[in-house]
């Protein structure tokens, strides 16, 4: 059991290592393949170093908590629009007909594609990066909830009511565990398309975070400091889901142990 | 246990149907699943539904359970007509109906919940109920934890708990198989003995019927209907030896003669009355 855990860790850790080997061939020989080239790409080991330096500074700590404040503001918002509207939704076949309409005709629009408008709409950049990270997150919530709201299986619910259950707890005890393990999937998702919207935003309007730092090193041409960003992105993103997911996993424990 | 009186006549659960007639579905799609149905069963008497899949059991019961409003007739329950779903008639289905987040005690004290009964209390009552089905120290366990037999014990005490005036089981061990599904009818007799509580018991298995019922409401498909009551003489309690005597053969060859009355060949869809 350990054995096999333990090969897989050296077998993740092989290919991450493979990955910077080759990068580090790549741009230390300053491979030119015709259509992309290494050229301007930074060793890793500057990278590190750029890292360490990064750290160490003061901007460090105004970048990474504008980003977390942003992210924490239209994701929160979102987690609690998207779930709210969608338990209603779900729950009632009369509003779920009459919000159909525009909800079909939002979704597929990207986030991304709501940055201009949204820079006129808002009094504040600050505000208007906050929605479009609200926008990247709400509609993964919102329909995972419906989706998980319609899928509580009806003899629950018949059970339930021939058990005398009140209006509010076949909402809280029946409705909302049930269609649980489908929000935390919505949380997760919505998440991470929050991030990537968030850092698109900051890229065009921010003044701090980690997308500004990003497009900021470029255009200052400090290239080790564009995949320092780029990193930083990745592992806040990927730790933000994580621990979306654990949390889900701790709240859900009937969820987990019994799939096992 | 002993806070429950022992065996007397009940006075409550008397269930009457008068030309109850069901429709299912909508608009062109909708047909009629029980056509005027006609019965009686009186308090603390154990009635098994009787016919072969499609013939309205489940609609029937679901109707009575007041999930399922009748198009025509009147059901009603010590002479009050059945509305909606009540925990005074509380019903069992045959799996799967148990919340998966509740472990086996809290799933029993839902009902006591809902009337506002104090945590502590509740513990308790659901506890000695999980013992009186043979669940003693299965409080903790989600009901994924728990095997299919394990998980009907909580079903019939998360409905007794309620102190229900009937119970509705809507092919209960149908899910199980031969040897939990033997030993789940011994302790349903066993509890019924114990509460004489008004038992509807919906299956397609005569042996099941036979063995379980003082009497037999068999029905037949195609308009769902009620063709034959039977009623069934065994001595209680009940042992599974009667299964070999000549005169459970002769109702058992009764029943299944009006049973293939219905052609075996046409299987239905199964969909169900809830929706399910
Ligand atoms: N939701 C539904 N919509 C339409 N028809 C249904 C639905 N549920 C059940 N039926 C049909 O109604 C009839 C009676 O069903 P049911 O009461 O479940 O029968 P039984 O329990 O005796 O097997 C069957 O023909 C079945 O196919
Ligand atoms: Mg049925």
């Amino acid at each position: 059991m350990t054995r096999f855990h333990l090969g897989r860790w050296l077998r993740r850790a092989g290919s991450l290592a493979i990955c910077l080997i080759l990068w580090q061939i790549a741009s230390s020989l300053r491979l030119n393949l015709g259509i992309v080239t290494f050229e301007n790409v930074p060793l890793p080991v500057d990278v590190v170093s750029a890292a360490l330096e990064f750290l160490r500074s003061p901007k460090f700590f105004a970048h990474i908590s504008s980003s977390l404040e942003r992210v924490l503001a239209g994701f929160g918002i979102a987690a609690v629009i998207g779930i709210g509207l969608g338990l209603v939704i779900g729950r009632s076949r009369w509003l779920g007909d009459f919000l159909q309409a525009p909800l079909e005709l939002l979704r597929p629009i990207p986030a991304v594609a709501w940055i201009p408008l949204a820079v006129l709409m808002f009094s504040s950049s600050e505000l208007s990066m906050i929605f479009i990270t609200f926008t990247g997150a709400l509609f993964p919530i919102l329909l995972n909830t419906v989706h998980g709201v319609e899928s509580v299986d009806p003899r629950l619910i018949a059970s339930a009511r021939s058990l005398g259950s009140t209006r509010t707890a076949m909402l809280l005890e029946v409705i909302i565990p049930g269609a649980a393990p489908n929000i935390v999937t919505g949380l997760v998702i919505g998440m991470g398309t929050s991030w990537f919207c968030l850092v698109t935003a900051e890229m065009i309007a921010g003044q701090f975070g980690i997308g500004y730092y990003t497009w900021e090193s470029y255009t200052l041409q400090n290239y080790p400091e564009i995949i320092v960003g780029m990193i930083l992105i990745g592992l806040f993103g990927m730790g933000s889901s994580a621990l979306l997911r654990a949390a889900g996993a701790a709240l859900l424990p009937w969820h987990t142990k019994d799939s096992k | 246990m002993t806070t429950h009186q022992r065996s007397f006549r009940a006075a409550t659960g008397r269930i009457e149907a008068n030309h109850v007639s069901i429709r299912l579905g909508r608009g062109s799609s909708a047909f009629e699943a029980v056509t005027d149905a006609s019965f009686e069963v009186s308090p603390g008497e154990f009635v098994c539904l009787l016919g072969p899949s499609g013939c309205g059991k489940s609609t029937l019961l679901g109707a009575l359970a007041g999930h399922i409003k009748p198009a025509a007739g009147v059901l009603s329950v010590d002479g009050q007509p059945v509305k909606d779903p009540h925990p005074e008639r509380g019903i069992v289905f045959q799996h799967h109906t148990l919340f998966p987040w509740k472990n086996a005690r809290d799933n029993v004290a839902f009902g006591l919940k809902m009337r506002g009964v104090k945590r502590r209390q509740r513990r308790l009552e659901a506890e000695k109920m999980l013992d009186l089905v043979g669940l003693n120290g299965f409080a903790g366990r989600y009901p994924g934890q728990l095997s299919g037999g394990m998980q009907q014990r909580v079903e019939i005490a998360r409905v007794l708990v309620n102190q229900p005036r009937l119970l509705l089981m809507d092919e209960p061990f149908g899910a199980l198989d031969a040897l939990t599904r033997l030993r789940m009818q011994e302790l349903l007799l066993d509890i019924w003995e114990q509460f004489r509580k008004t038992i509807l018991f919906v299956t397609h298995d005569i042996d099941e019927a036979l063995l379980l019922a003082d009497r037999i409401i068999v029905m037949q498909a195609q308009p769902g209907r009620i063709h034959e009551e039977i009623s069934v003489p065994f001595e209680r309690p009940r042992m599974t030896g009667i299964i070999a005597s000549g005169e459970f053969m002769r109702l058992k060859q009764h029943c299944l003669h009006l049973l293939h009355r219905d052609r075996p060949g046409d299987t239905l869809p199964r969909l169900s009355p809830l929706g399910l």
